[in-house]
């Protein structure tokens, strides 16, 4: 299997301030990758160099073969990455509807074909029954599945999801894994997620990718990297149980 | 959100509704008198040009408070042509719209590819407008500061190929393009392209992240929206005949054509036709009574103007048209 995603020596520094220092990363086609580290490890940085938000210091990012950093968030949802926002970002005064809709023009001009596809994603996420509301009413929860749901509109073949399940309850969780599990097996969705909720990472990923002030410490399957000694210490011994 | 009527339901109402407001439009001048009818022309007027800058503003959220430079451009364009080579207006206009919609596009460049936003692109728009206003009052080929004049022809000439004729030509010529931008601005607005602007208006970098050229697309809604104004300036020249470059591009211009959208509702398409209405109709109303009353008040009118605003902002701040709609029981589908 080929990586679909490749981040070779990435690195970020605000003001100095280094965000991200060095980091290398594979996503295997077809796979799914957990990134995870504790706050501020850089996280987000390393998503917004991916997703063109930021242009990387150094470092490069090769998607499909293509060499994609330093191109415009437009160019490289249209390379074919969608992703989601941490703090959340709808579309306040447009229905549920609506916001997908914008995502589904990626595909088509027809607005007729844009609702159809929207409903198909709305009702796969469970908000079939919400989507005439104004995104700007919609429970936490319900905004961050709404991201999940317009960025999956743009037919991405990478997602990549920041933080979808914090906040969820469990139980919520639980439907969350299952709809990515879904879409990774039967659409073949390749999937780069940023999560605390280990609960979610144990069940998705494939392999973990951790990092610690900016740097990769640990990278390979789950149950290898939270037995890692430098993970353990920085990130996952105090407070988490597996 | 409570009771959400079914779409097709409200459409059905809110097409009904629109169709005998229509019949009612067509049959005014032979209701009315000239006063009323003057008024009427001015309300369609303002309700065309506030429909246009909502293109930019209430579609894309991009403010614009120099939409005088369009309209004066405009009017000057084919009063100039008409006045100097004898090229009848509908020829005219289509030089109008062309150098217009460049300014726009200059302007939109300038401040989308520099970065230049919110607050800063207005006054960019602003600025244009006054150095515009400036260039005009020095510009001798149409008069500079001492105004430029078309030929007022008698009261009975009908003569549509150069726009000479009666008040009630005029009127049904603004109600044409009401009409006209009504009926674009709601395709555009079911179309991709009103559905990237609302999203760049709601969040720019959420759209971008969906894929939409942010750049292309505030673009497209400022070449639209200016094209669309400078065809009032057009009006505008034929209809009163002189033109003051210290009043077509006058700032309080620009306020004017955006306080009819900001009252009726910004973004929708029946906000900027009954903000128009409501403002013109008092605004008239309140110049008529201190008259009627004997007495002279200077500025009334933009005294009240500034009344009205206030108002509206406190108490609707999303317009009157948002909440009358869900009074009438018209969905979102129509009130969008």
């Amino acid at each position: 299997m080929s990586a679909l995603l490749e981040v070779r020596g990435i690195s970020k520094a605000f003001r100095g301030l280094k965000a991200v220092t060095g980091a290398s990363l594979e996503v295997p086609q077809g796979a799914i990758v957990a990134l995870i580290g504790p706050n501020g490890a850089g996280k987000t940085t390393c998503f917004n160099m991916i997703a063109g938000v930021f242009k990387p210091d150094s470092g490069e990012v090769v998607f499909a073969g293509r060499r994609i950093d330093g191109l415009r968030p437009d160019q490289i949802c249209n390379a074919g990455i969608g992703r989601t926002f941490q703090i959340v970002k709808p579309f306040a005064g447009l229905s549920g509807l609506d916001n997908v809709m914008v995502g589904a023009f990626n595909r088509t001009v027809h607005a007729a074909e844009a609702r159809r596809i929207a409903f198909e994603i709305l009702d796969k996420l469970g908000l079939g029954p919400k989507r005439d509301l104004p995104a700007a009413s919609l429970t936490l929860p319900d905004r961050k599945r709404l991201e999940v749901a317009r960025a999956l509109a743009t037919r991405p073949r990478l997602l990549l999801l920041d933080e979808v399940m914090a906040g969820l309850r469990p139980t919520e969780t639980d439907v969350m894994v299952e709809v990515f599990r879904e879409l990774n097996r039967r659409d073949g969705l390749t999937i780069l997620l940023i999560e605390h909720v280990m609960r979610a990472v144990m069940a998705l990923a494939q392999n973990i990718v951790v990092l610690h002030h900016g740097e990769i410490i640990a990278a390979g399957a789950p149950q290898d990297v939270v037995r890692d000694p430098a993970v353990l210490e920085c990130y996952l011994g105090e407070e988490t149980e597996v | 959100m409570s009771a959400p009527a079914s779409p097709l339901f409200a459409d059905r109402r809110a097409i009904g509704l629109l169709l005998a407001l229509l019949a009612l439009l067509l049959a005014l001048p032979a209701l009315v008198n000239s006063y009323i009818l003057s008024v009427a022309i001015l309300i369609l007027y303002f309700a065309y040009t506030g429909q246009a800058w909502n293109v930019m503003m209430g579609f894309c959220g991009q403010l614009s408070l120099g939409h005088s430079l369009y309209v004066g451009v405009g009017a000057y364009t084919v009063a100039a042509l008409f006045v100097h080579y004898q090229i009848s207006p509908w020829v005219g206009v289509w030089l109008a719209v062309v150098i217009c919609t460049l300014m726009g596009l200059v302007i939109g460049f300038l401040a989308f590819r520099f970065g230049i936003g919110g607050t800063y692109f207005a006054l960019l728009t602003i600025a244009f407008a006054e150095f515009t206003r400036i260039g005009f009052d020095h510009f001798d080929w149409v008069g500079s500061s001492g105004g430029f004049f078309l030929k007022v022809e008698s009261h009975g000439t009908l003569d549509l190929l150069n726009l000479r004729g009666s008040p009630t030509m005029f009127y049904y010529l603004a109600l044409a393009m009401c009409a006209a931008a009504f009926v674009f601005c709601a395709w555009l607005l079911k179309s991709r392209a009103g559905y990237y602007w609302q999203a760049i208006r709601e969040n720019e970098e959420a759209a971008q992240a969906l894929g939409i050229n942010t750049f292309r697309w505030k673009m497209l809604a400022v070449g639209i929206s200016s094209a669309m104004t400078s065809l009032a300036g057009v009006f505008f020249a034929f209809y009163y005949n002189n033109l003051f470059p210290e009043q077509i591009f006058n700032i309080s211009r620009s306020i004017e054509i955006i306080l009819g959208p900001i009252i009726g509702g910004i973004g929708t398409l029946f906000g900027p036709i009954l903000g128009a209405a409501v403002l013109t109709i008092l605004a008239d109303g309140i110049t008529e009574l201190v008259a009627a009353m004997g007495l002279e008040i200077p500025g009334v009118k933009q005294v009240f103007y500034g009344v009205v605003l206030l108002l509206v902002v406190m108490f609707l701040p999303h317009g009157i048209w948002p909440t009358l709609a869900r009074k009438l029981g018209l969905g979102q589908g129509s009130g969008k």
